[in-house]
């Protein structure tokens, strides 16, 4: 399959403090990569970086051969291309669930009000909150804010989605219905890249593992192998960390 | 009781004047001190060091001086001094928008902070441009944030205009001494019916202003 998103010799520094340490990352279009590390080991940067909202020191994200970080002067028409979800406080509090879904199909791609809603409407439905529409999000519960700011990023038919965390600020039995929306997405195809402390939902959803460890790719693969045959001893030491 | 007293001559008329008088220190004031007090809060949320120390250094000077003080140091302080005559109400005008200025940009400063950075975040990766970002997101936040807290800073201000007769301006309640004083020998009651209807009138205005911000505040609740 065709190669959407290609990133090579990533570096972010803070100072003196290396982040990303020349990453080299090729994702085909329809692939799911779940990027997993301990705490602070940069996985949150790097999806950062992809969309700009960081700047890096070196190296480039080429989106569809397009350079998109460092970016240009026209940093919004590449943000556009490219949606991402947050971990929390994503949605606009001061905008109903509708509005939120409106806003940047209407103002940035220009979208006629009608056209978005009737699709914004669509997709509120698919995630089971059609109910929902008028909504603030102070009336929400985490799981359904969450699934909002999901199908918000999809109104810009983004090339690529990056999910930074969405499920760590949930309550646990909210989780569930948050990553059943991001493993249907997987099913259509969605090029995704996901950072996520879930390693079940991670082994469900993607097609490729990726540990960091000290702003650098430790170890990737197949989630089978990844999860099953772990060659390097750091990789071991992080997945027995998640058991008792 | 003495209300008659508001009945004679124009006594009423002069009574309502004079309530202009103090709602127009402090309305010009307010106006004023929204302009200014969101420039330098927006200025302190950069938070350069030189910006800070000046900011911090201007806001304890005028929440340590009493607003009583600051009146007569503006208005006697700068004509003996500094060799300026201006009028008492110029004088009343500087000493509130100084006051209010430095209230609104802390307001500003809040409120600003209080922002979550996803917030720019999400709207940025939703493509929209920095403008965008802070006309449709930021700043309607902000000004909901804030018009509860201002509006009531308002209404301290009105109240606060009773100081100004201090300063030899005629507002309400000098208005009201003075038809007292008018009227010592011919209605010894009058001070409860004027005070009482100067209460009233204070009451009537701050009371519309601040049921106008609970309104405001219940609609916005989020």
């Amino acid at each position: 399959m065709e190669e959407i998103l290609k990133i090579s010799g990533l570096t972010k520094s803070y100072g003196d403090l290396v982040v990303l340490d020349h990453i080299d990352l090729s994702v085909k279009k329809g692939e799911v990569v779940v990027l997993v590390g301990t705490s602070g080991c940069g996985k949150s940067t790097f999806l950062r970086c992809i969309n700009a909202l960081e700047k890096i020191q070196d190296g480039k994200v080429l989106l569809d051969g397009e350079v998109i970080n460092p970016a240009g002067g026209k940093l919004n028409t590449v943000r556009e291309r490219v949606g991402m979800v947050f971990q929390s406080y994503d949605l606009f509090p001061h905008k109903t669930v509708l509005q939120n879904m409106i806003l940047a199909p209407v103002k940035v791609k220009k979208v006629s009000k009608k056209e978005a809603e009737k699709e914004a409407l669509a997709l509120l439905d698919r995630v089971g909150l059609l109910t929902k529409k008028d909504s603030y999000p102070h009336q929400l519960s985490g799981g359904q804010k969450q699934r909002v700011a999901i199908v918000r990023a999809l109104m810009m038919h983004p090339e690529v989605l990056l999910l930074d965390e969405i499920t760590a600020a949930l309550d646990p039995e909210m989780v569930r219905e948050v990553l059943d929306v991001v493993v249907s997405l997987a099913k259509e195809g969605r090029t995704m890249l996901i950072v996520t402390h879930e390693l079940s939902f991670a082994r469900a959803v993607a097609d490729r593992m990726i540990f960091i460890d000290g702003g650098k790719i430790v170890e990737e693969g197949a989630p089978e192998d990844f999860f099953n045959h772990p060659q390097t001893e750091r990789l071991k030491k992080f997945l027995d960390s998640f058991t008792y | 009781m003495g209300f008659d007293v508001l009945l004679k001559g124009s006594n009423m008329l002069r009574l309502l004047t004079g309530l202009w008088v103090a709602l127009r220190i402090s309305l010009i004031s307010a106006l004023i001190s929204i302009v200014l007090g969101v420039a330098l809060g927006s200025l302190m949320s950069l938070k350069k060091p030189v910006i800070t120390v000046i900011s911090r250094i201007y806001l304890e000077f005028i929440r340590i001086m009493p607003q009583m003080v600051l009146l007569f140091l503006v208005y006697f302080g700068t004509t003996k001094a500094l060799g300026i005559n201006m009028s008492a109400e110029t004088a009343s005008v500087i000493v509130f928008s100084l006051w209010g200025t430095a209230e609104m940009s802390d307001l500003v400063r809040g409120a600003l902070g209080g922002i979550p950075k996803i917030q720019y975040e999400s709207s940025f990766s939703l493509g929209l441009t920095t403008f965008q970002t802070y006309f449709y997101i930021i700043i309607p936040q902000i000004i909901r944030r804030m018009l509860p807290l201002s509006i009531n800073l308002i209404t301290r201000m009105i109240k606060t205009t009773s100081l100004v007769m201090m300063i030899g301006i005629v507002e309400v309640l000098k208005v009201g001494q003075q038809i007292i004083e008018a009227n010592r020998k011919s209605s010894p009651n009058a001070a409860f019916g004027i005070y009482a209807t100067v209460f009233f009138m204070y009451f009537i205005v701050c009371y519309v202003i601040s049921m106008l911000s609970k309104h405001l505040e219940k609609k916005w609740k989020s």
